[in-house]
């Protein structure tokens, strides 16, 4: 068994403010293994893109972890010190954002941008590392890149954008690309161009992928493996085609049934959850019990007071609901 | 928080200024013009004079109280007079938009061209010295930034809702301006105000100090400033006090507006220096 | 590029002529005429027919359109007209002053930046500790303090008092030291405040966690990515700031009797010399425009954004 690139336990991270620490994730943990595609899916708030900076080492105040591992290739990022973190970002785990807009410095050339990750990690020089920018830009699948690296990013369009994003994550062969919702703020027609070139070069670099969406369709396809997290917690997890077949929470079955029928992708923008009314609880209402009682039809007494323990599904996998069974 | 901070002590500070201006004749110990004493002349700062006597023998203390009453009354005028013309302006160019907009945006860029104090003292020039000169000299030349903020705020608000609804119902534009457009953008402009009855101050004391703006014998703290820049050898106690009393208002009014701006206005920290 | 220039120079002719106007309409409305502030020194008052010739001869009884229409063509050749007290052409008496006033105001500024700015970009990498407090302090203090008090006591200090700097005049660069302090004080204020907001701004935004995640050290994330952007928003608090700084130059200027375009104007206000007042605003002015075509062309050469829609 190959060891995990990415391993995560018992993580919780909370937000500090003029009243004490508020919980923003709660006792999450999962393992993504080297060249595997693992998705974490969730309403925006949910906590995923927090999970995903805490990936990277990235939390600011007043964003704390205050509890739990995560382990970068074996390796515990809160031991590691500030050199050997930076060594992590960028070498071992690189990150791609939503924003491709406001995500590229607007004053550098993309070549640049690219460059300077090969003069960063591997004391490339300018020159040469400039030379290998138009290969890493021919490789996410830019036209005429000898061109293209002296543009500056207001110069290309969106889907461009994030491919040079791509050339910049994957320049220096990570073993974990995390990407948060790369392909939300896209064209329907560029989701699909992004989302496979994301795909084959993973696949052909070995690179494991952190695919974070609010779109359950789209993990579904790119992904191996699936953890549906909801207010701060997973809520249920298994490989994807068990969990799309036999989805035990009540919440995982509400995505499923606000996907589209005919396998055809989520329409653009929010997933409008057809089969789930309410809305989700703010983290500042320190909701007791299951925290997805208010808007769940089965939910009975115990459900209001008591946080359901995770336990294993019959397919494999986890799932924190009282009336599985 | 900070903000409470400045609120507190520059309040404070515009607290004490006002009440030595409108409590001036109870609080200055002698008269400010007229008890001139050549025999007592020079005198530094002490019990009799607390803060020593000027090269004619007037009391510095008294003259300093009594400043206050100059310095504030130029600021309110001159900084209220400067807050109609730019919101006048502003609103309707905002607001009505068309060949009146390019006219006052185009006044606007050629005012904002000619540094203000130049345009004071040009005006100054023209009329002469004197406290009515200086009201019009200030409050005709630092409307421009007032201006520029009511007509984005015009702009921003007239394709809100509320607005577009007022005008369905039939209000014409003065109802519209007056109840709708100007209650929401008070907050910035009463910012704008408090900094600028600041500048109008520390600009009078500046004409004054030219000569251009109070005359002697009148207690302007600038003019007395004037008088200390050619004793300066002598008499540095003249110097010290009356640029310690605009310093420590127009602190206190930049305070304030600082606290303001927090309080009223929170988006815009970064927008205005 | 020098199309740009071009345009720029072309965009400020009509503020130049509208700044022009202004000031000829409010020297036009100055009580008593041109001929009797001419004629009148101190000597009593003028026989009227004399006053009446000169008015004719001075083209002075023309209306106010034909007036300014023949001061603009004056203008645009360079003349600035001539002066009622020395007879000698504005444009020269000007051009005698400009570099001291220059001196100054580029001392002030590069004191104000070279302080103000690294203030401001320290004080914002450390929100709400000590340095940052007391450099905000120090800024609302240094907006609030009167320059000429502030030169005076500089001149008591350092001039009177312990007698390291003369406390006057025009010289060498102890000459230049008070002067430039007191000048540079605010916008060294207002620079080292811009910046950090400036700073505060760039740091939070997305490329700069993008250059964070490519696994950079704080120190070339700020001074690679964060700088430069921030820098940006400052040019234009410095671009606006000259204007201010030559306004208050003025002051400061007649405090430590410098000998530059300000002490100009003063004396001319003084000795009614119209003339000579109205030259020395516009020239004024134009330094200003002229400061803010460079930061706008400066613009243009940092900010890759701008360079497509300018040309």
């Amino acid at each position: 068994m190959t060891a995990a690139v990415l391993e995560i336990a018992g993580l919780d991270i909370v937000v500090d403010g003029g009243r004490g620490p508020t919980p923003l994730v709660e006792d999450v943990g999962f393992s993504i293994p080297a060249g595997a595609a693992f998705g974490l899916v969730g309403e925006s708030g949910c906590g995923k893109s927090i999970t995903a900076l805490a990936v990277m080492g990235l939390l600011r105040t007043p964003l704390r972890r205050t509890r739990g591992r995560i382990a970068l290739a074996g390796r515990d990022i809160a031991s590691a010190d500030a050199a050997e973190l930076r060594r992590l970002r960028g070498r071992e785990v690189a990150m791609i954002f939503q924003e491709p807009m406001t995500a590229l410095n607007p004053l550098q050339t993309v070549g640049r941008q690219i460059a300077e990750m090969f003069v960063l990690h591997e004391g490339a020089r300018w020159r040469d590392a400039e030379d290998r920018a138009v290969e890493a830009l021919r490789s996410v699948r830019v036209a005429a890149p000898e061109r293209r690296v002296r543009d500056y990013p207001h110069q290309l369009s969106g889907g461009m954008r994030q491919r040079v994003m791509i050339a910049i994550a994957l320049a220096c062969k990570p073993k974990l690309l995390v990407a948060d919702e790369p392909t939300t703020a896209l064209d329907v027609t560029v989701q699909a161009e992004i989302v496979e070139l994301m795909s084959d070069l993973c696949a052909a670099r070995g690179t494991a992928i952190l695919m974070i969406s609010h779109d359950l369709g789209l993990v579904a396809r790119m992904c191996r493996e699936i953890a549906v997290m909801y207010a701060g917690r997973i809520v249920e997890q298994a490989a994807a085609a068990d969990l799309l077949s036999h989805p035990r929470h009540p919440y995982t079955h509400g995505l499923i049934g606000a996907l589209p029928r005919l396998g055809a992708r989520a329409v653009r923008g929010r997933a409008r959850l057809a089969e789930i009314t309410g809305v989700v609880p703010a983290p500042t209402d320190r909701l007791a019990g299951c925290r997805f009682h208010p808007r769940c039809g089965r939910a009975t007494g115990h459900c209001h007071t008591d946080a359901p323990p995770s336990k294993a599904r019959q397919e494999g996998g986890i799932v924190r609901c009282h009336h599985d069974g | 928080m900070a903000g409470r901070a400045n609120l507190w002590i520059g309040g404070g500070l515009v607290a004490v200024a006002v009440a030595a201006a409108l409590f001036a004749p109870w609080i200055a110990t002698h008269d400010p013009v007229l008890d001139a004493n050549l025999m007592l002349s020079e005198e530094p700062p002490g019990r009799a004079f607390w803060f020593g006597t000027d090269t004619q023998g007037r009391d510095i203390w008294s003259r300093v109280v009594h400043g206050a009453r100059i310095s504030l009354t130029v600021g309110l005028v001159s900084q209220a007079m400067n807050t109609i013309i730019g919101t006048v302006l502003g609103v309707t160019a905002g607001y009505w938009g068309g060949w009146w907009d390019d006219v006052v945006s185009a006044f606007t860029n050629i005012l904002l061209a000619i540094p203000s104090l130049i345009f004071a003292l040009a005006i100054m020039a023209v009329l002469g010295p004197g406290l009515g000169s200086l009201l019009i000299a200030l409050g005709l030349t630092n409307w421009t930034f007032t201006a520029r903020i009511a007509r984005a705020q015009a702009l921003a608000l007239k394709s809100q809702g509320y607005v577009q609804a007022a005008r369905v119902m039939g209000y014409g534009d003065l109802a519209i301006m007056m109840r709708e457009l100007l209650p929401n953008m008070a907050g910035p402009l009463i910012v704008i105000a408090t900094l600028g009855i600041g500048g109008a101050i520390l600009s009078e004391a500046a004409l004054s100090f030219l000569g251009l703006g109070i005359r002697p014998p009148y207690p302007s703290w600038g003019s007395m400033l004037s008088d200390a820049r050619d004793n300066i050898r002598v008499v540095p106690w003249l110097a010290a006090f009356p640029g310690l009393a605009i310093f420590l208002t127009v602190l206190g009014l930049n305070l304030l507006g600082d606290g303001l701006r927090d309080l009223l206005d929170p988006q815009s920290r970064s927008r205005q220096p | 590029m020098l199309r740009l220039i071009l345009a720029r120079l072309l965009a400020m002719i009509p503020t130049i002529a509208g700044v022009a106007l202004i000031i000829f309409v409010l020297f036009s409305v100055i009580p008593g005429s041109f001929a009797s502030a001419l004629m009148d020194d101190g000597r009593g008052a003028m026989d009227p027919e004399v006053a009446a010739r000169m008015r004719a001869a001075l083209g002075l009884d023309d209306p106010l359109i034909v007036r300014f229409g023949r001061y603009m063509r004056q203008l645009m050749t360079g003349d600035l007209g001539t002066s009622f007290r020395t007879g000698e052409p504005v444009a020269r008496l000007v051009g005698q002053r400009i570099g001291a006033s220059l001196e100054l105001a580029l001392a002030a500024m590069g004191f104000a930046m070279l302080i103000g700015i690294p203030l401001g970009f320290y004080a914002a990498l450390r929100p709400g500790s000590l340095v940052d407090t007391l450099a905000m302090i120090g800024a609302v203090s240094g907006l609030s303090l009167p320059k000429f008090w502030l030169g005076l006591m500089l001149m008591y200090l350092f001039a009177v008092h312990l007698q390291w700097l003369p406390s006057f005049g025009y010289g060498g660069w102890r000459h230049l030291v008070l002067p430039a302090l007191a000048l540079g004080v605010s916008p060294l204020a207002l620079l080292a405040r811009t910046t950090r907001a400036s700073v505060l701004d760039v740091i939070n935004a997305d490329f700069v966690r993008t250059a964070r995640s490519k696994g950079m050290s704080e120190t070339r994330v700020v001074t690679w990515h964060v700088a430069r952007n921030a820098l940006l928003l400052v040019l234009t608090t410095v671009g606006l700031q000259f204007g201010a700084l030559m306004g208050q130059a003025v002051v400061v200027e007649k405090l430590f009797s410098w000998p530059g375009l300000g002490n100009l104007l003063v004396e001319s206000v003084f000795q009614r010399d119209i003339p000579a007042v109205q030259g020395s605003i516009l020239v004024l002015v134009l330094f200003f425009l002229v400061i803010n075509m460079l930061v706008d062309i400066a613009y243009v050469l940092i900010d890759p954004r701008i360079a497509v829609q300018a040309s």
